[in-house]
């Protein structure tokens, strides 16, 4: 219910048409049962001696048709007005779902994969369209065309009517017992296709190493295996599925059989039934069988809308941890950072902190270098500062203020954050530098595409009008990075930081790009995480860290001096030699 | 039933392409089915026939019943006794015909199911089978998507098509002509205003149907925008969220998702009315049927005969009501195809795919250089247990020679497009036991080297030897079997650790796998895993660090124990410091092997015997660390650099 009522408000401004839907096919049902019971008078006129009057068959005839005219407008328009409440209901679904996710944190976002929030912005979305299409319009069909006929039925019948009786519960029975069965064999078969395209997903993503290792035969047999499995549950499944039609046609040849059978004598022994009237009778039955059909369809239907609604309400009700306080401070003083005892870690539950006990005081102009290996808490380290994830323990100031007193747009637009695992975005260069600053003018993005070497390369492509394809496919690793740079630096942010940001930078700009930091954002605070000592031994400062906590802080000279892992580490790099890559870059 | 895993989901989207040439696809699948299951097939089409047949005899008995209690209410009238006994006679005619078709529709839906089940199996394997011999170059030119989207879309909609579209046009098929004949025997004028009826409909149906069908394509097309869209911003979310650029994000998704709600709605609305339009088009049909009936009876034009199976003589109203029933049996099959149109197009698209997949050139193979074991006994080679040698079919038996991991290149070209040279002229000695760097910014052909050794890709000119046998002459299954690789790019697959690490030697006894992991240095980690040796490794080791799964497929290679082995980037994605434990796992397993080392940091290759550094397809420079250093040439450069 909760589910339901949660996904209800979505429908919004289709309201009108969600509710006109069953409004519209309830006056077609209406009309449409009246078509064969008109009928009945129709056929009347056939029977009887003499020469056929015209006139009255003129007139039902005519009735017919126009009430089958009617019934098609009608539906026709419950139709339409379905397609716009249940296309607009999928809409805003979408829409409340991507709207809730702008507001989700980093740490919202890691709970789901990106895969997995495209599935259920498309296909669970459309699964539960296609339910609500149902719900409102066959659920509300069916239903009502059972009971109209039954009710006709019964009106022509009379005691006829108790065929039905005996009919429907069979049939429901039969249904009710194949859905059953078929679901628990489904159940089982989604479990076994996942394992299929994971078979087919790793082998073709590992086919060198299925290759080279001359493993195609174990593969193919694994495969088999799978495939095998699935041919016999799906089989079995399928196997039970398919039982519907021929009890549903069952069901009807038996009614047919059955009310010709009584109908006969009730015409001829006890006369209180037309012949006209068991043509009439036989069309309700059709009618009431197909719309138990129907309504068993949409049992099914709604089943399979179910796991995807409620998928659909994890995004939904997924609250963002991090939000904008009350009375949020909203401008960041200068770049002066404080780190307090602070200590994080990803998951409230998990045992150890991914940061422990973090004292560090950073002047605000200054450069920091932070170095460590994978895994040591670099980024993490820095994420906490635009607040991308909140602190556990401890106190983190910036422009002296907590991070968490600030408005949050406030606080990102002064802390500018080369990501790691940075994206471009398609469209153009100047469209993804107006990224880091809306209103950014032409010496703006000059400057900053100077300040990050890019000017040269953005020349060689076309300019700032040159196509970026997804994801900046189109350009090297290198350009990627330093167009990311200039990205960042648009809106001259009071800090900026960034996460191994220029490894695939060659040395020499490299170099140039911290220069140019140095000679033309001198007020703005550095912070620069690098896999290469050369990248941070002239920073101001140099963060070492190591298991989630700072293991020195220093100089490069100092730092030489009396930290073994920083030692190591040039050592591991100078002694035996350059990158390739990046020096001939 | 459409299945999908959410990971697949978006890796595979291909544009929705309309097939080719559909009928071409159509027959050759019939056909990919008929070879197969030709007995259940044609037993399947007796049952349709049968079930078809007694669902147009349903229509036609109306008829017949109502004449006979038409013509007995006739006697009744006319004052004498009511005779059940033809009435009777009917209705077990009746049963009997119902019971036949009921019991072939259920064989043939089961069969189908067979069928269906059977051929997607088929196909299933099939694919996956070919796709296991198709060149490397096929899964470097197509995405991964493009490949899995043939095992999931593509099958999907094909399994739609099988089991649920072909057997309907069969039965559809049958029931429109039988339905006809029924028609034309009982009255050929009325079955002349039922055609015409149909006719008009045919013009509401592709009114609306290709008003549909434009709406369909639009909507697909504006669906693939929106779901380009959201991967690309969801990729991209946390540089949104850095950047505070969730409300122009906002913005510009209504933008994409208003359109694709615009023609998603254009296109159910159409698919919406087309139901109520056909049914009711229905009883317009009965109308005028009645009408053209009652004018026919009164001008005596509407002949009545006998029905052919019982014999009964029918009345007007017999007729009528019989006409009402049939013409509604003969428009629902046309109205269900037309309806499935659509998806019907769009399964054979998928079908043809599957079959483009299917033709594609396998790898070819002409070596008939074997690897076997064995030894000399007394200057008399013995097959059997022993060392690995080569078996060389010479002109009057054969010979064998040694397989110990001698390769030279000589004078190799290569290019992978026939256009741009990637090779040039490039010769490169490999004697046993040596360690060969190949060394070169990304790009310079040092993968290109290992991609032509393990002939994932042929030469175009010159000539590999491997312990002075033309590769080209062995049998490439055995040639990989004696190249270990080792790839940057880390693959491991959905099974225990230990069998991971006996993938590429599956005899391998617990025993071997525990030597290989301790020789690799990673021993150690994996007993320290939740359940050791035994640990499942799922999502390619997501749960292990980039070292350890490196770790993991080094001792891969260690128990296949293979004389020549390829670490390609081996080490390139893993930080200094962890690469100095993983370089300790390599170093043990090179000893006593030819090895060859690609990389672009130079830490991993200076203990080479030999390096060869190269740019732009070429080796520019050759020599162990030494003689390179004393040559201060691009070598000696970048050593310096620091």
């Amino acid at each position: 219910m909760k589910l339901i009522r949660l996904l209800a408000r979505s429908i919004r401004e289709y309201k009108k048409n969600a509710i006109l839907t069953p409004v519209y096919v309830s006056l077609e049902v209406v009309v449409d049962t009246l078509i064969p019971f008109t009928m009945t008078y129709l056929l009347k006129c056939f029977q009887g001696e003499g020469p056929l009057d015209l006139t009255p068959i003129f007139i039902y005839g005519g009735i017919i048709v126009a009430l089958a005219f009617v019934a098609l407008l009608l539906g026709a328009l419950s139709g339409m007005q379905c397609a716009i409440a249940s296309s607009g209901f999928a809409r805003n679904l979408r829409k409340d779902m991507f709207y809730r996710i702008q507001t989700y944190s980093f740490n919202n976002l890691d709970k789901f994969s990106n895969a997995s929030l495209i599935t259920r912005m498309t296909t669970d979305v459309s699964f539960v369209q296609q339910a609500f299409m149902m719900i409102i319009r066959i659920a509300v069909r069916s239903p009502l065309v059972l009971i109209f006929a039954v009710i006709m039925s019964v009106i022509i019948g009379g005691p006829m009517a108790l065929i039905y009786v005996g009919i429907i519960p069979f049939m429901a029975a039969l249904l009710i017992i194949i859905f059953a069965n078929a679901s628990k064999h489904f159940k089982k078969l989604f479990k076994k296709y996942d394992k299929l395209n994971n078979v087919v997903e790793e082998n073709i993503s590992g086919m060198r190493v299925v290759k080279s290792n001359v493993q195609e035969a174990y593969e193919t047999e694994k495969f088999n295996e799978t495939s095998q499995d699935i041919y016999k549950i799906f089989s079995k499944a399928q196997g039970i599925v398919v039982l519907t039609s021929p009890v549903m046609q069952l069901s009807m040849y038996t009614c047919i059989t059955l009310i010709f059978y009584f109908g006969a004598h009730a015409i001829l022994g006890e006369g209180i039934l037309d012949l006209e009237e068991l043509s009439a009778l036989i069309t309700y039955a059709m009618q009431v069988l197909m719309s138990l059909m129907m309504l068993s369809m949409i049992f099914v239907q709604t089943v399979i809308a179910k796991s995807s609604a409620e998928r659909i309400c994890e995004v939904l009700t997924e609250t963002p941890d991090i939000v904008n306080p009350e009375n949020a401070v909203a401008s960041v003083a200068d770049g002066s950072i404080d780190f307090d005892g602070v200590s994080f870690k990803y998951d409230v539950k998990a045992e150890l902190n991914s940061l422990s006990d973090i004292d560090l005081h950073i002047k605000s102009g200054e450069t920091i270098g932070v170095i460590g290996s994978t895994g040591s808490g670099k980024t993490t380290f820095v994420q906490l500062i635009p607040r991308l994830y909140d602190v556990t323990e401890g106190t983190l100031k910036v422009g002296g203020v907590k991070v968490s007193d600030y408005d949050i747009k406030a606080l990102r637009s002064s802390v500018a954050m080369v990501l790691q695992k940075n994206v471009l975005f398609s469209g153009t260069v100047k469209e993804n530098l107006l990224w880091g600053k809306e209103d950014a003018t032409d010496e703006d993005i000059a400057r900053a595409l100077k300040i990050s070497e890019s000017s040269e390369f953005i020349e060689k492509i076309g300019g700032l009008e040159a196509h970026v394809e997804q994801a900046g496919a189109n350009l090297s690793g290198g350009q990627r990075q330093r167009l990311c740079i200039a990205r960042a630096i648009i809106g001259n942010p009071k800090i900026l930081i960034m996460d191994d940001s220029t490894s695939a930078v060659d040395m020499a700009t490299d170099m140039n790009i911290r220069k140019a930091f140095k000679d033309f954002m001198p007020d703005t605070t550095k912070i620069i995480i690098a896999q290469r000592v050369a990248s941070v031994a002239s920073c101001d400062r140099i963060v070492v860290m190591d298991g989630g906590r700072i293991n020195g802080v220093g100089t490069h000279d100092e730092l030489m001096e009396n930290n073994v892992i920083y030692r190591e580490v040039f050592e591991s790099q100078n002694n035996k030699g350059g990158d390739f890559d990046v020096v001939t870059n | 039933m459409s299945l999908r895993t959410e990971k697949l989901k978006s890796k595979s989207r291909p544009m929705p392409m309309m097939a080719k040439d559909p009928m071409k696809t159509l027959g050759r699948l019939l056909r990919y089915i008929f070879v197969r299951y030709w007995f259940i097939f044609i037993v399947v089409f007796v049952c349709i026939l049968l079930s078809s047949f007694a669902s147009v005899q349903a229509s036609s008995m109306i008829s017949d019943i109502t004449s006979a209690i038409d013509t007995q209410l006739k006697v009744r009238l006319d004052g004498g006794t009511v005779d059940y006994s033809e009435i009777m006679k009917i209705i077990l005619t009746m049963i009997a015909i119902f019971a036949v078709g009921t019991v072939a529709l259920f064989a043939y839906n089961r069969l189908m199911v067979k069928i269906a089940q059977g051929v997607l199996r088929d196909i299933r394997q099939d694919m996956f089978g070919k796709m296991q011999s198709f060149p490397v170059r096929y899964f470097d030119t197509h995405t991964f998507g493009e490949t899995m989207s043939h095992f999931t879309n593509d099958t999907d909609a094909l399994e739609q098509l099988i089991s649920n579209s072909i057997p309907q046009i069969f039965n559809s098929t049958m029931t429109i002509i039988f339905c006809l004949v029924s028609m034309f025997v009982m009255s050929w004028q009325l079955t002349l205003v039922v055609l015409v009826t149909v006719f008009a409909m045919f013009f509401a149906i592709k009114g609306i149907g290709g008003k549909s069908a434009r709406y369909f394509s639009a909507q697909q097309r504006s669906y693939a925008l929106f779901d380009g869209y959201i991967q690309e911003m969801l990729q991209g979310q946390k540089v949104v969220k850095v950047f505070c650029y969730e409300e122009n994000n906002e913005k510009a998704f209504d933008k994409v998702n208003d359109e694709y709600c615009h023609n998603l709605t254009q296109a159910h609305k159409y698919a919406n009315i087309f139901m109520p339009v056909m049914a009711n088009l229905t009883y317009v049909q009965y109308g005028v049927i009645a009408i053209v009936g009652a004018v026919m009876v009164a001008t005596g034009t509407l002949q009545l005969t006998e029905n052919v199976i019982s014999g009964t003589q029918q009345t007007a109203l017999g007729v009528i009501v019989a006409f009402l029933a049939l013409s509604r049996t003969f428009t629902r099959p046309i109205n269900m195809v037309s309806q499935q149109f659509n998806s019907i197009v769009l399964a054979l698209a998928g079908a043809e795919r599957i079959f483009e997949l299917m033709d594609t050139e396998p790898e070819t193979d002409n070596g008939n250089v074997t690897l076997v074991t064995g030894k000399y006994v007394g200057g008399v080679f013995k097959e059997g247990d022993g060392d690995y040698y080569w078996k060389v079919p010479t002109e009057n038996g054969c010979s064998y020679v040694k397989t110990e991991g001698d390769i030279k290149l000589e004078n190799v070209n290569f290019s992978y497009d026939g256009v741009k040279p990637i090779l040039k002229n490039v010769n490169v000695y490999a004697n046993v036991g040596q360690k060969v760097a190949l060394i070169g910014k990304t790009g310079a052909g040092k993968t290109t080297i290992s991609n032509l050794i393990n002939r994932f890709y042929d030469i175009d000119d010159g000539v590999i030897y491997y312990d002075g046998i033309d590769i080209k002459n062995i049998r490439k299954k055995d040639l990989r079997k004696t190249l270990g690789v080792v790839l940057q790019e880390v693959n491991l697959f959905t099974a225990s650790v230990k069998d991971n690490i006996r993938y590429g030697n599956p005899a391998a006894t617990d025993e071997e796998v525990y030597a290989a992991a301790r020789l690799a240095q990673a021993d150690d980690f994996i007993r320290r895993l939740p359940e050791g040796y035994d640990t499942i490794i799922t999502g390619n080791g997501a749960n292990l660090s980039q070292g350890q799964r490196q770790l993991i497929s080094i001792a891969r290679v260690a128990v296949a124990d293979p004389p020549v082995m390829i670490l390609d980037e081996a080490t390139s994605s893993i930080d200094t410091r962890t690469e100095e434990l993983v370089q300790k796992g390599m170093d043990n397993l090179m000893k006593g092997r030819t090895v060859f080392v690609i990389a672009h940091r130079l830490s991993t290759i200076k203990n080479s015997d030999c390096i060869m550094v190269m740019s732009e397809g070429m080796i520019i420079e050759r020599g162990n660390h030494e003689e390179l250093m004393a040559k201060k040439g691009v070598y000696y450069n970048l050593n310096s650099s620091k």
